[in-house]
């Protein structure tokens, strides 16, 4: 038994580390509120292809690295830590992982060695069946032909692919939208998109129980995500209460502030474990894991806010201007929290999953 | 990350039901008929001192955490009482283990485990919670003996104790973490006054202690004289690990999700109802982390902070497993001591009132805090301010 990474695992997490923190610098975050964000978006993707990033999940014999969810989410919680803008989720995770599960053998072989260079990059709508409908929105499938508004599709603007999951829980692969309209959101690092089908040709991905599966995976994604970026903030909280000082001392002396530090530690480690053992078992105790998934979601986004928004405090006045950049961060967990579903979501399908709830 | 359960695992988990589906009868509502048999029982089959070597009367195993968590899993699942904890067991047998003489650990460990001495820990003093290298209780030297003089406080189970371990100021000329002894005391010497102490649960779970011209052998110093501070921190490693058990959390979540299935308000189960639902799913988040955070902290080296926070984490999701069974049991939460409407025998409120007790006790929150962030995340210790 053993409760730890594995050396693999460490050294991917050290390169992405290393990768990332060198290809999504402050500067970079800043110029993706301008016009070229998209230009920046796939920069970073191409630098992230140097590692085999898209291929993460994809078989080997498509051109992938064939690794699991643990991997993925130690991918996620780095770039979760630099904020980085990329379309992680929806190309390197959900879309290999529906075509995995759900795709024919000709899907597969068109898409996946693609996929997996990052030549392609796959959008992801699945707002409507995971998180549930607003403004009318839902997208029905009929006789390969899908029809309907799906909001808040993810890494979908200029995506070659979109994944798009109908309001009877179905799934469609489809390679264009009749509208894509970018929707304002908190965080620039990560645009989303309303996306609208009239009549638009889509091939069905049909295996039952694979949307359960995509929204299992990308709960932990976003819930690894937050890790990074809530270990981000509590890092720089710190290091700022070492360095700031006041009344002739670092701040980091004072129990007042020191105690705030100690309790974002205390939230986030035990979060840590959460995390790991939901990737854990996506792949190896499969009985255990949408109820783990749900969970960790759910409280990665509880404690991500405390941490956001304590870390925050501790910089004092210049924590909430845009001289640090703290706010990407900040909004990034903000994002992560509401995204396919918030915390009380979560929760309701963990209670319902134990035969708790109706 | 490799957590699957090997044949050889699963056969001992196996063999961990069996065990206990073939004693059920010999425990009920979770605890032991015969409390000394259960516990000799337990050892003779690995069951509780599992790891301690046979030459001091334990079980002799490999130390094996997923071993320890399966039968953690299956004592669970069973309703049955673990083996006996105490200070005796959880504090000073691992501290004897650690720094004891030979001499010691034969004479001490092996009735300790049985049971059959019962252990208390004489660290606080009035003047020395937080701040407990202040203690005052003074040894002096006479001849092969210490003569003891001074008094401690917050000493659980001290009138069932045969033994004390006890911290005491040997060298008073030294700086104050320098001058302190480990050392054992019968409970029956003479000189030894032990006042109970009466808590807000009711009932007197701590009690005083004085000492007056108490005589102990020189030889009962554990860990060398003047070096007790060092042992007594050996000593609180384990005493936090015990406070923030998370076996016992789990344990404790299980019987809320009973009493949320089994209550009904109007005809309604409270499971039923959304907030109540929803606030123990929140309460299973936590314990399920704190879970795998006491899994982690086991096997991976790189888990010093997830073990630095067990305690303040632990301890603070048992209290509100308490409120939250309060709250669900609505006017019925109020019940205490006995009474045709009360629930288990009032032990909501009693854990509610005794765990506060706990999340300061054993290094408050705060000093939990001090430690986190010093040890943890080396911000700087507040200056001292220069005094006595």
């Amino acid at each position: 038994m053993r409760f730890a990474l594995s050396e693999d695992q460490v050294l991917l997490q050290d390169s992405l580390n290393r990768a990332l923190a060198d290809l999504v610098p402050l500067e970079r975050l800043r110029r993706l509120a301008d016009d070229d964000g998209p230009g920046e978006v796939s920069a970073i993707w191409t630098g992230l292809a140097e590692l085999g990033l898209p291929g993460l999940m994809v078989p080997e014999d498509q051109g992938g690295l064939g690794l699991g969810m643990l991997e993925a989410a130690l991918a996620s919680e780095a770039l979760g830590k630099t904020a980085a803008a990329a379309p992680f989720l929806g190309s390197a995770v959900l879309a290999p992982l529906a075509l995995k599960l759900a795709g024919t053998e000709d899907q597969r072989r068109r898409w996946l060695p693609k996929l997996a260079t990052g030549a392609v990059t796959a959008g992801v709508a699945i707002s409507e069946p995971v998180a549930g409908a607003r403004d009318g929105a839902g997208v029905t499938a009929r006789d390969g032909r899908l029809t309907g508004k799906a909001l808040f599709a993810l890494n979908a603007l200029g995506a070659d692919l979109l994944l798009v999951g109908d309001t009877s829980g179905g799934l469609h692969l489809a390679q264009v939208a009749e509208a894509a309209e970018p929707m304002l959101s908190i965080d620039v690092t990560r645009r989303l998109t309303a996306l609208t089908f009239k009549d638009t040709p889509a091939e069905p991905l049909s295996a039952p129980g694979t949307l359960d599966r995509l929204r299992d995976a990308a709960w932990i994604i976003l819930a690894a995500d937050t890790l990074g970026a809530a270990q981000t903030m509590l890092d720089r909280a710190v290091a700022y209460a070492k360095e700031r000082k006041q009344f002739g001392r670092t701040i980091g002396s004072f129990q007042a502030v020191k105690h705030l530090c100690a309790e974002m530690a205390a939230e986030l480690e035990p979060a840590r474990a959460l995390v790991w053992y939901a990737a854990y078992a996506f792949d190896h105790a499969p009985d255990e894991a949408p109820l783990i998934a749900a969970h960790a979601k759910a409280h990665t986004s509880e404690i991500g806010r405390f941490i956001a928004r304590t870390a925050t405090e501790v910089h004092g006045g210049i924590g909430i201007t845009d001289l640090l950049g703290l706010h990407y961060w900040f909004k990034r967990i903000g994002q992560n929290r509401q995204l396919l579903g918030g915390p009380e979501k979560g929760r309701e399908i963990a209670a319902r999953l134990q035969g708790l709830a109706a | 990350m490799d957590l699957t359960l090997t044949p050889e695992l699963a056969a001992f988990r196996d063999e961990v039901s069996r065990f206990l589906a073939a004693h059920k009868g010999e425990f009920a509502e979770g605890a032991p008929k015969d409390a000394k048999a259960w516990q000799r029982l337990l050892i003779d089959n690995g069951y509780a001192a599992r790891s301690i070597p046979q030459a001091y009367g334990g079980y002799g195993a490999e130390p094996d955490g997923l071993k320890a968590r399966i039968i953690a899993e299956a004592f669970i699942e069973a309703g049955a009482p673990r083996g006996m904890t105490g200070q005796g067991i959880s504090m000073l047998v691992p501290t004897l283990l650690e720094v004891g003489t030979e001499e010691q650990k034969t004479r001490w460990i092996p009735p300790t485990l049985r049971g059959e001495i019962i252990w208390c820990q004489g660290y606080s003093e009035p003047g020395a919670g937080s701040d407990l290298a202040n203690l005052q209780t003074k040894a002096v030297e006479d001849g092969e003996d210490f003569v003891i003089n001074g008094s401690k406080i917050w000493t659980s189970t001290a009138a069932q104790a045969q033994m004390m371990f006890c911290l005491v100021r040997t060298e008073p000329t030294k700086p104050k973490h320098e001058g302190i002894s480990y050392v054992l005391l019968p409970m029956d010497t003479p000189g030894i006054d032990v006042r109970p102490l009466k808590t807000m649960t009711g009932q007197a779970e701590f009690n005083e202690v004085f000492f007056t011209d108490v005589r102990v052998p020189q030889a009962n110093v554990v860990g060398g004289r003047g070096r007790g501070w060092q042992v007594a921190n050996t000593t609180l490693k384990h005493e936090r690990g015990m406070l923030g058990d998370p076996n016992a959390t789990e344990a404790r979540l299980k019987q809320l999700i009973d009493l949320m299935t089994s209550e009904t308000v109007d005809g309604q189960r409270i499971i039923d109802n959304p907030v109540f639902r929803d606030r123990l799913m929140q309460l299973q988040a936590r314990v399920l982390s704190m879970k795998f955070n006491g899994l982690r902290t086991m096997t991976d080296d790189t888990a010093g902070l997830a073990r630095l926070v067990v305690k303040l984490q632990g301890c603070e999701l048992n209290h509100q497993i308490a409120a939250l069974a309060i709250d669900a049991l609505g006017e019925l939460g109020i019940l205490y001591e006995d009474g045709p409407h009360l629930r288990a025998k009032g032990r909501w409120q009693w854990n509610y009132m005794f765990d506060l007790g706990l999340i300061i006790g054993g290094g408050t929150a705060q000093i939990q805090k001090n430690i986190i962030a010093e040890r943890g995340l080396g911000l700087p210790r507040e200056p001292k301010t220069v005094e006595a």
